[in-house]
């Protein structure tokens, strides 16, 4: 295992990526494909990696879980994508997308990792346009902007309500040049569920194929994860149904640390939930915010009525009124927080779930009016339908209804500067890592992070890993890979063959979900982290003596899929819930009770708390480190949205 | 709600299918058309019986994974909606539901009512794509591109690649799918440089998959769920 060191550089912040770049080793062009290189996951940045590898010369081979690459969820994310290029010239700048982001995640990430991607973001848009990702333009022909939560700028840039779609699918299509170049070999329906580690480092993975259930030991120099996120641990998340933590907890499990598992992003515009047979929650996007107003009912006995027959002296703008600076735009975690305690006061609106209206408006009306339908529809058109294809309501006419939902998950596997986690050879990428959001994720910042790891910094880092590593020949009969193989088989087999089996693999994803969302949600605190903790224990031997999966595992089988990415998510909710009760401060998306300001915002312990909290494998008792976090150009400030 | 479910089972590629028949009941009209199936499978796991596979993934009609044929409709009835989409509601008037994977040589079925797909990621790879490598690209702004172009090339680039287009054609044809890709670059002036070629070999590819030519029965427009033009495939004719 490597040291757990940051491996930051020193100097001025402006220069430490370039000079970090020039420090890094090389590998000449026509040595390159001696080089192999396994990534998993192939959405926004293990795409981007896939294809800038492949461009440089390497020999790449690539798994995901989805039919195709094209179908990865970084295809859903709507609003845009940061960089600050300051073409409103309005006073941005890489400092300004630095400070904004940093600030965003309340103090919680390193200053040279974000400054590095601020640099980055206005390459990306480059990439991007060269690529033919039709982003939204003015009538001069330049490039438009709008803005997104938790800034005061316009550095936003999109493709109607479908930008992750486009950069993904532009990501996707460079991928394919290499694959047709033959430098990329691509695998679909494919799940990574196995790290292989010879002398220390990562040298493969164990998959399964998931139509012919064949299990199959992959050989490499080093491994990059680009898997994503977790927020399907709570089951009812806007993630795709098929995004896990599988990959990453067998990382974990294998001794790369965890980092800060309990920064989980709310998202607060989410068409609210209906009832028990939902199966996942969609996500409205946060540009929606910036014309639309969110208010409630000032008066509890407004709840049930029509909201058009609400007059206006009986609206609360709630954002409004507690944030006059920021109002609608505020934090993404501010936001939801203030929704929660409006719906808890008891002045929600909507279905009733678990004897709570679970909603509030965010309302169009003044909007159309001023703007006219027509542009309300080129703007938000295909968000507007979407919302009336789940509802059955046209919000032209009714205001729409939100609720938070899980959405993103800030923490992740441990990586140092150069994105390697503490195994050698086992690289993080995109949601998959913890490194630049903090706490919190300021909007339109996923898809910029996750496209700043593919296209341009992994690339540099694995040459560097590559260039000065020694790598012996290994082949698929060395005991260690045989041994990887052997424990994915056996704990297939353990789900195939539980002692008891009653229930079905969605039963225990409910299950774990509601603990997670009760006790390691919105709100957190100490005695309900407690209990929720020795719910899972015991959820978790439950599980495995009752999981149920029919059919066979040599075989296109979505149960056994399921069962083991649940079994997963219920020690990962372990460690989630570990986590969050160590943190006696608030700061963030990570809302303990016991340290909220009158206000509801966060109260931050920078003194005892100013640290990264990586998660060491250790059974049931994971060992905590603490990466203590340096702020040199930046002095930490309570964060002052009103 | 209830309904009598005919469901199309078929253990692999090799093997023969065959419809197979499934009650569900008290089901909510807000559960979603997916819902309804995890529901059915939900059943299938208590009486130990091997669960329907069916692809999705995202469930908000962006991923292009789901893909059902409901009562001979790809993507059911309602217009510009992914089968994931689908509410119960919009069924409240019909009691038998029959529903079925893809039907074209060219998307073999995995099992039940999944479909292997690669083909199209095979025209894909074959051309469509900028050849333009990391580091080389100039200032975003230094191309100024109309507002028209922008849009068009966005109106084509919203293909899910769901495979609906081919589902429905009587041809079993790809041309929608691969003319929205190629009109898409041919919009923009930093696609514009590789079109000829670019349209020869997807067309090229598109052939050699096995799937059949346009033959203008417009079928694949009225089901796509994001509501492509066949004037994409007009516009690609052009180029030949």
């Amino acid at each position: 295992m490597q040291k757990f060191n940051s491996n930051v550089p020193t100097g001025p912040l402006e220069n430490r990526w370039d000079k970090h770049k020039f420090d890094l080793a090389l590998i000449a062009p026509q040595n390159r494909k001696k080089y192999n290189i396994i990534v998993i996951g192939t959405g926004l940045a293990g795409a981007s990696l896939c294809a800038t590898l492949g461009e440089a010369g390497y020999n790449v081979e690539s798994f995901c879980y989805n039919d195709s690459p094209r179908r990865a969820h970084s295809i859903a994310a709507q609003g845009g994508i940061n960089a600050s290029k300051n073409y409103q010239n309005d006073g941005d700048s890489t400092w300004r997308l630095f400070y904004d982001t940093i600030k965003g995640g309340d103090f919680r990430a390193r200053e040279s990792n974000i400054y590095r991607l601020a640099q980055l973001s206005c390459n990306i848009i480059d990439q991007a346009v060269s690529q033919g990702v039709p982003f939204a333009r003015e009538y001069s022909g330049y490039l438009a902007n709008r803005s997104f939560g938790g800034t005061q700028v316009s550095r936003t840039f999109y493709a109607r309500g479908q930008t992750g779609q486009q950069l993904l699918l532009g990501a996707y299509s460079s991928m394919s040049k290499e694959i047709t170049s033959g430098r990329v070999k691509h695998k679909s329906r494919c799940e990574m569920l196995e790290v292989i580690i010879i002398d220390s480092k990562a040298r493969g993975v164990v998959v399964r194929d998931l139509v012919t259930g064949e299990i199959s030991s992959h050989i490499a120099d080093c491994v990059v994860m680009c898997t994503g996120g977790y927020s399907n641990a709570y089951y009812l998340s806007t993630n795709a149904k098929g995004c896990n933590t599988s990959a990453t907890w067998r990382a974990y499990k294998n001794g790369a640390y965890f980092a800060n598992p309990s920064f989980t992003q709310i998202h607060p515009t989410c068409v609210p939930p209906t009832g028990d047979s939902q199966s996942k929650l969609t996500l409205m996007s946060e540009s929606l915010r910036n014309d639309g107003r969110i208010w409630a009912p000032k008066n509890k006995k407004d709840c049930e009525k029509n909201p058009n027959d609400i007059p206006e002296k009986d609206r609360d703008y709630f954002l409004e009124r507690m944030y006059p600076a920021f109002a609608n735009l505020v934090p993404r975690d501010i936001a939801s927080r203030a929704l929660k305690s409006i719906c808890d006061e008891g002045r929600g609106v909507g279905s009733i779930v678990n004897n709570q209206r679970l909603g509030v408006y965010l309302d169009f009306s003044s909007v159309v009016e001023k703007m006219g339908t027509d542009k309300v529809k080129e703007k938000y058109g295909n968000l507007f339908d979407m919302y009336e294809s789940i509802t059955g309501e046209n919000p032209y006419a009714v205001p729409m209804k939100i609720y938070p939902a899980p959405h993103y998950t800030m923490g992740g596997l441990w990586v140092d500067y150069n994105l390697m986690t503490t195994i050698e050879g086992l690289f993080a990428c995109g949601e998959a890592n913890f490194s630049d959001h903090g706490a919190n994720r300021l909007g339109a910042s996923a898809l910029m992070q996750g496209l700043a790891d593919g296209y341009f910094i992994a690339p540099q880092t694995v040459a560097n890993y590559l260039a000065r590593g020694k790598f012996e020949e290994i082949n698929n009969n060395h005991s260690e890979v045989l041994a990887a193989v052997e424990s994915v088989k056996s704990r297939i087999d353990n789900l195939m063959n539980a002692p008891e089996p009653k229930h079905s693999p969605d039963y225990f994803h409910k299950k774990i979900g509601s603990i997670l969302w009760t006790s390691c949600g919105m709100a957190r605190d100490k005695k309900s982290l407690k209990n929720a903790i020795i719910q899972i224990e015991k959820l978790k031997s439950d599980f495995w003596k009752n999981i149920k999966v029919t059919g066979a595992d040599k075989d296109f089988n979505q149960t056994l899929e399921k069962a083991g990415r649940v079994a997963d998510f219920i020690e990962l909710g372990h460690l989630m819930c570990v986590d969050a009760l160590d943190r006696e401060e608030s700061c963030g998306a990570h809302a303990r009770l016991e340290y909220l300001a009158e206000t509801g915002d966060a109260k931050r312990d920078d003194e005892n708390y100013g640290y990264v909290a990586a998660w060491e494998f250790n059974g049931d008792n994971p060992l905590l480190h603490k990466e203590h976090l340096d702020f040199e150009f930046i002095k930490p400030t309570y964060r002052d949205y009103k | 709600m209830n309904f009598i479910l005919h469901i199309w089972r078929q253990k692999n590629t090799q093997s023969n299918g065959s419809f197979v028949t499934y009650n569900v009941n008290d089901i909510d009209s807000d559960t979603s058309f997916l819902e309804m199936l995890d529901q059915l499978n939900e059943q299938l796991i208590e009486k130990g019986e091997d669960c329907v596979v069916f692809d999705h993934d995202c469930r908000e009609g962006i991923c292009g994974t789901c893909s059902l044929v409901i009562n001979g409709h790809p993507h059911g009835e309602k217009k510009a909606t992914a089968t994931c989409q689908l509410y119960m509601r919009d069924y409240a008037n019909q009691k038998e539901l029959w529903i079925e994977p893809w039907r074209a040589k060219s998307f073999p079925i995995v099992k039940d009512l999944a479909v292997k797909r690669e083909a199209f990621d095979r025209i894909i790879q074959s051309g469509g794509f900028i050849s333009v490598s990391v580091g080389s690209a100039p200032e975003a702004n230094s191309q100024l591109i109309k507002k028209d172009d922008a849009d068009c090339a966005f109106d084509s680039a919203i293909c899910i690649g769901c495979g609906a287009c081919v589902a429905v054609c009587p041809n079993a044809s790809a041309s929608l799918f691969v003319a929205a890709k190629i009109n898409h670059f041919e919009c923009l002036p930093q696609g514009k440089i590789e079109t000829g070629k670019r349209a020869q070999r997807m067309i090229n590819q598109m052939e050699q998959e096995g799937f059949g030519s346009c033959s203008n029965h417009r079928h694949c427009e009225t089901v796509c769920p994001k509501e492509i033009s066949v004037s994409n495939i007009a516009s690609m004719n052009k180029l030949l």
